[in-house]
């Protein structure tokens, strides 16, 4: 077992962060305020580099127009995103709508939709359901794809559509299904099971996204417990405090071993996908909810203002916990395999 | 990243695995799986077994009978062992002063004491807590002074686990009072008949009988039981402290008391009921957690240093360990009120005095406060 990233994805993964540093709302709260403030909600010449960068293309063949490259990579972009809590719909749209497109598309639709979703050309989003609600950017992306009773279409975005901002600075819509404008993808039909391991894998890349950002959520905590004085002294004087964040520290550490597992899981193509997902997403709702509140609550009255960053890395944790999955769904389908197995064996 | 064991440590765990569950006695191993207090004799035998097979130490230098293990292999040698219901060799003497020696002693007092300690000929008491110097060990008052070539040693220990079964004992005595209280500790050894040693066991809220009370009172050690030199004590403290880097956690036997858990509830007919299987899948996913957190650990320690995040797996493998033992007296439910009774099942008249037993976890060690302290000191900057 070894859960370091080689040579190759450390490299990435520092080309992203050069990338993003930029963007990190720690030291340039104004560009997220203001890039959230309009819509679409995220900043397109960012989107346009992480095209450059054929980041948006990470996860798919190199004949579709991407790059071919696994889980772990997908993994570590989602994770540097989290970091600065960026609002780009990276797991939304390639993660998730395009790992639907991969699965299940025609040679053609995956050339013409992965292709033009890596250049950055057109977003996809994901809907589920015959009124479909909320949709990650769904009243930005070109192309939805979307599932109805287990069948998947692509549809052009409806003119109708009602669209908002997210407590995280996100947008989401409301769409309508209307099936004399769908298209099957692929060969249509039901695509319940086939989807499965797909949702998974984008719920994995969402959990990094999460570790990302409760990462930066300790560490500008720590930080400001290092400066911010009371009583004459700093804060890290007063062990009720440095405890609280101890306990941060352990919740994270877990989340990074449980997540970074789960990835491994799904890039060795293994089955068990489904399962690890949900315990990486388990873990990842339970841990986000505890360091949310108390990076917020560690830093006293401005945790809780638009001003300062660290209420926001709270809120994007909150939607992320909530998204592709939230704890009670993951508690219920890991009971139903409770008795199947004394000892779970992560080795097997 | 690789998610799988290589060949060659698959079949290592393997051989671990049919070891300890064909060469280790059955009514020890039921001994444990039962929750049922260990006596001496489980101990010895467990060792000298493991001993004989070449694997009771293998964090000892080689010629001493170590073995050239990776951390992982000594991983799952640790979790082989607790699965397997296996009580680990005694770690006053594998896993702290047979290093100690090891590193520090003289060439003789290696070859004296190293085989007997390694084959539990001699079994050790640790001679560190004092009723005034429990996490701030540096402050214990108990004192050596020089008689000749002899140590004149007064004070007391306490905390003294298993210290009724002890032959000898490895013992932190202040020898210099003038100077800063960590430069002024020395380690010296000698036996638990020596004439001024008494020792008084301590019951325990289980009504059992673990630690004790050790009060010397001119006892006379010779010269050559000091480990290395005067006033090196502190040292080799935090040497031997800082050795057990695997195994801190105790994941194995905590996995193996929830599956065990999981099994009363299956047989009471709870395991249905929402609540209580939620309950087992929050529980089994912590466990996985911290698992893969020591497998992160063990796998990527580079250059002997330990990895930062060791730090959470004392902290929260007792939480976990902890936790479980909860969750089996709340299985056990009114029946958990009948802890001396013979005509309920064993199991369930054991679940509250391991239950209140299992507090010392969070305790010793380290407690958890010191744990959280150095985490916030000395990962987070705090």
């Amino acid at each position: 077992m070894d859960f370091e990233l080689d040579d190759e994805q450390t490299a990435l993964r520092d080309a992203v962060r050069g990338l993003l540093k930029g963007y990190d709302p720690a030291t340039n709260s104004e560009h997220r305020r203001e890039v959230t403030a309009a819509d679409p909600g995220y900043d397109e010449a960012l989107w346009g580099r992480l095209a450059e960068m054929g980041l948006l293309g990470l996860p798919f063949a190199e004949t579709d127009g991407g790059m071919g490259a696994g889980p772990v990579e997908l993994a570590l972009v989602a994770e540097e995103i989290g970091r600065v809590i960026a609002p780009e719909p990276y797991v939304a749209a390639v993660a998730l709508a395009g790992g639907v497109v991969a699965a299940l598309g025609s040679d053609d639709q995956r050339a013409e939709l992965l292709g033009e979703l890596a250049s950055g050309e057109r977003l996809l989003a994901f809907a589920s359901g015959e009124v479909a609600e909320p949709v990650v950017q769904g009243a930005r992306a070109e192309t939805i794809i979307w599932e109805v009773d287990g069948e998947v279409f692509v549809v052009d975005r409806p003119a109708d559509v009602t669209a908002y901002r997210t407590h995280d600075g996100g947008r989401a819509a409301r769409l309508q299904f209307d099936r004399s404008a769908a298209t099957p993808l692929g060969d249509g039909g039901d695509a319940r099971e086939a989807l499965v391991p797909v949702f998974a894998r984008a719920r994995i890349a969402a959990c990094h996204e999460a570790l990302g950002a409760m990462d930066s959520a300790l560490r500008l905590t720590t930080s400001y417990l290092t400066t911010r004085q009371q009583f004459g002294v700093t804060l890290n004087r007063f062990q009720n405090l440095t405890f609280r964040a101890a306990d941060m520290y352990t919740d994270l550490e877990l989340t990074r071993s449980i997540v970074t597992w789960a990835t491994m899981v799904a890039a060795d193509g293994d089955a068990d996908v489904v399962d690890a997902a949900a315990r990486a997403k388990l873990q990842t709702v339970r841990a986000a909810r505890r360091i949310g509140q108390e990076a917020i609550q560690l830093h006293g009255g401005i945790g809780v203002t638009d001003e300062f960053s660290i209420g926001h890395f709270t809120s994007r944790l909150t939607a992320l916990s909530h998204w592709l999955g939230d704890g009670r769904e993951q508690v219920a389908l890991l009971s139903g395999s409770i008795a199947d197995h004394g000892v779970l064996d992560p080795l097997d | 990243m690789r998610l799988r064991l290589t060949q060659e440590e698959a079949a290592f765990r393997e051989e671990m695995r049919t070891f300890f569950t064909t060469e280790i006695p059955e009514d020890i191993r039921e001994n444990v799986r039962t929750g049922r207090h260990l006596g001496k004799d489980d101990f010895v035998r467990t060792m000298r077994a493991m001993n004989a097979a070449g694997i009771a130490v293998p964090n000892w230098p080689v010629e001493w009978g170590g073995k050239q293990w990776t951390p992982l292999e000594k991983h799952l040698w640790h979790e082989e062992m607790q699965l397997a219901c296996v009580p680990p060799p005694l770690a006053f003497n594998a896993g702290m002063i047979g290093p100690v020696i090891a590193h520090f002693g003289s060439q003789e007092m290696k070859e004296r004491f190293l085989p007997a300690t390694a084959n539990l000929d001699i079994w050790w008491a640790q001679g560190f807590s004092e009723p005034n110097a429990g996490s701030d060990l540096a402050s214990l008052t108990t004192r050596a002074e020089r008689d000749g070539d002899d140590w004149i040693v007064n004070g007391q220990k306490t905390w003294t686990t298993l210290g009724q079964h002890a032959d000898w004992i490895f013992c932190l005595c202040r020898t210099d009072p003038e100077v800063k209280k960590q430069a002024g500790i020395s380690m010296l050894l000698f036996p638990m008949d020596s004439p001024g040693v008494t020792l008084r066991p301590i019951k325990l809220l289980d009504g059992t009988f673990e630690v004790n009370e050790v009060f010397f009172d001119n006892v006379r050690v010779p010269g050559e039981n000091l480990v290395g030199e005067v006033n090196q004590g502190w040292t080799q403290a935090k040497f031997l402290l800082g050795n057990e880097r695997v195994g801190v956690a105790p994941v194995g036997a905590t996995k193996r008391a929830l599956a065990t858990a999981k099994e009363h509830a299956t047989e009471l007919g709870v395991l249905d009921d929402p609540l209580m299987a939620a309950r087992f899948v929050e529980l089994e996913n912590e466990l996985l957690a911290l698992e893969l957190t020591a497998l992160r650990v063990v796998a990527n320690s580079a250059d002997g240093k330990p990895h930062p995040a060791s730090s959470v797996l004392k902290l929260k493998g007792s939480e976990l360990q902890q936790a479980v033992t909860e969750l089996l007296v709340d299985l056990a439910g009114p029946l958990s009120l009948a802890s001396d009774s013979e005509t309920v099942p064993e199991w369930a008249a054991h679940t509250v005095p391991t239950y209140l037993n299992f507090r010392k976890a969070s305790i010793y060690g380290g407690s958890n406060e010191i744990q959280r302290s150095i985490i916030a000191g000395t990962i987070l900057g705090l």
